[in-house]
């Protein structure tokens, strides 16, 4: 094989992996990637919903999902193992409203579920959650195996 | 309702773009989120649903001058620092709508739950629809 094709077949590697790079880009949106007028709405997006930042420290992991307008009561959150899940409706317009009355319907509506996996196993009995301006907060303590452990290092 | 504005002032967005010194402009004067919006009418009047997720009652501004109204939000939500997944931000939130002149400027009231504000726009009084009893003979 000459040099030539060689640097043929580099150049399609890095063409590739750059393709992959792209990818993983557009399945995680991340702040400074164009977020769109509708981001966060149901339905309409073709992602995830509802969107999710999770954080995690020494104790606990964090989960803040936007969801604006959801019904409270039918917000359920439930756990196994380390498996997240967050279920609830964003309420359409009533159906009193007749279609011709409605000028503009921008946000979209309907039931939802997401599923994340958490990096830990979480301690299930004292989890947190509160749902205000629209945003979902979870506080999900971390299983005592789970922590980290600081070890002593004996020099001898 | 047709016309409407997604951004303050266009002149403030071309002069970040164009990398011009802009250390002094804040986040709330620069970048803004346009919020979806419901508008619908009602035989009293016309309802405005927009979804501000993160902005409470105070932190959201109504104003109403010459047909022109302007939805702002102020958001206080800033993620956790030790973040280890990453979707959303959130920005102020900025939106116009030019209103027709058969909205009751006077009687516009507003408020946000859940995150989601709701702007009632009240028809004018001369604008209602009036029956007219027709006097057959």
């Amino acid at each position: 094989m000459s040099p030539m094709t060689m640097s043929v077949f580099d150049e399609l590697n890095r063409m590739r992996r750059e393709m992959d790079r792209l990818q993983v880009v557009e399945r995680s949106p991340r702040w400074g990637f164009p977020f769109s007028r509708v981001s966060f709405l149901p339905g309409r997006a073709a992602r995830s919903y509802p969107l999710m930042n999770i954080s995690e420290d020494a104790d606990n992991i964090r989960v803040e999902a936007l969801a604006p307008g959801i019904d409270p009561e039918s917000l359920d959150i439930s756990i196994a193992g380390d498996q997240l899940t967050v279920t609830g409706e964003k309420l359409a317009l009533s159906e009193a409203i007749a279609p011709e009355m409605i000028h503009r319907n921008e946000r979209a509506s309907g039931r939802f579920l997401r599923s994340v996996t958490l990096p830990t196993e979480v301690d299930s009995k004292k989890i947190e959650a509160s749902y205000k301006d629209g945003l979902l907060k979870v506080t999900l303590p971390k299983a005592e195996a789970a922590k980290p452990r600081k070890i002593k290092v004996n020099i001898s | 309702m047709a016309a409407e504005k997604t951004t303050p002032d266009a002149n403030i967005e071309v002069a970040s773009n164009m990398g011009e010194d802009t250390t002094l402009a804040t986040r709330e004067e620069t970048q803004f989120m346009s919020p979806p919006v419901d508008i619908f009418e009602t035989d009293e009047g016309l309802m405005v649903l927009a979804d501000l997720p993160g902005v409470t009652n105070d932190d959201v501004d109504i104003q109403v001058e010459d047909y022109l109204l302007t939805i702002k939000g102020k958001t206080s939500y800033s993620p956790n620092p030790d973040l280890i997944h990453d979707e959303f931000r959130l920005l102020n939130f900025f939106r116009q709508f030019k209103l027709g002149n058969e909205v009751d400027q006077e009687r516009i009231s507003a408020r946000v739950k859940n995150g989601v504000l709701t702007v009632n726009l009240p028809k004018a009084e001369k604008i209602k629809p009036r029956r007219i009893a027709v006097n057959v003979e």
